[in-house]
């Protein structure tokens, strides 16, 4: 039992690690703001995901009860992150960022 | 009782999440019970329209399909990322709102947000539409549908008649 526990908290972080590690790839290589922009509110969210769900996992494995306060940190981020692009998005409007030049649509006026 | 308790739901997750951060005991059981009456009553003018959940099984249901779209979609936008950015076709959307209540309006920017793929940019002066910008986007009709029916559509059931 021990190990299949080990193994799954394992396999939890290397995916939550891969994902958050995808997130800054995106983050590095996408060419304008607004591309950039869906790095940090997205292929994180699964990236925080896993690393908490492994912490749940083993926190309530080893203290032999369930152990529910990381579900906090998924609420918190999940009430904060929209937030924060969606200010960022409006800031890099304001700011009339260029974007890349094959963007269909426009950005509004602020 | 109501006036006790203006948000009956907003108390029950304050003191879930005081139980949750400190342990459940009776101390603190009742100690966040307070909390959960105080804060809401003292936070009372920063809610200018009071939003009326009418349909929670809906809500469950909502909470069950954005979880599931958040992961299937992060899987699709980390392949989008991987592959060579030149492939990428972003775009500005505005998708006209059907949504009335603000709280539901700010619920759905929030899950465009959180679901991959799309970010919410602003909402126009009279709330009637909202800017989007897609990450890959194939066809703008398509993407407009798919958020209506998905999210939209339930959150107006959720919140209004």
């Amino acid at each position: 039992m021990d190990t299949l526990v080990e193994f799954l908290v394992s396999a939890a972080i290397l995916v939550g690690g891969v994902f958050a590690l995808i997130g800054s790839i995106g983050l590095a290589r996408l060419p304008d703001f607004y591309l950039r922009l869906h790095g940090p509110t997205k292929a994180t969210t699964l990236g925080v995901g896993g690393t908490i769900f492994a912490s749940l996992l083993f926190f309530s494995w080893q203290e032999q009860g369930l152990r529910l306060q990381e579900l906090l940190i998924v609420l918190f981020l999940f009430i904060t992150a929209p937030v924060s692009a969606h200010m960022l998005a409006k800031a890099a409007m304001h700011r009339q960022l260029r974007h890349r030049e094959d963007t269909r649509g426009r950005p509004w006026k602020q | 009782m109501r006036r006790l308790l203006p948000f009956p739901m907003l108390s029950l997750l304050l003191w879930l999440s005081w139980l949750l951060l400190n342990g459940f005991s009776w101390g603190h059981g009742l100690l966040g019970l307070v909390l959960a009456v105080v804060l809401p009553l003292g936070t009372r003018p920063f809610w200018p329209n009071v939003p009326h959940l009418r349909n929670f099984p809906k809500l469950v249901r909502f909470v069950l399909v954005v979880h599931w779209d958040i992961i299937t979609a992060n899987v699709a936008v980390a392949r989008l990322i991987l592959r060579s950015p030149r492939k990428l076709r972003p775009a500005f959307v505005e998708l006209p709102l059907d949504l009335e209540d603000d709280f539901a309006i700010t619920l759905l920017t929030s899950t465009i947000s959180l679901t991959p793929g799309t970010v919410s940019a602003d909402v126009s002066e009279d709330h009637r539409t909202l800017l989007i910008h897609t990450l890959d986007m194939e066809d703008e009709a398509a993407l407009v549908a798919q958020i209506k029916q998905r999210y939209e559509r339930p959150l107006k059931e959720i919140f209004e008649c």
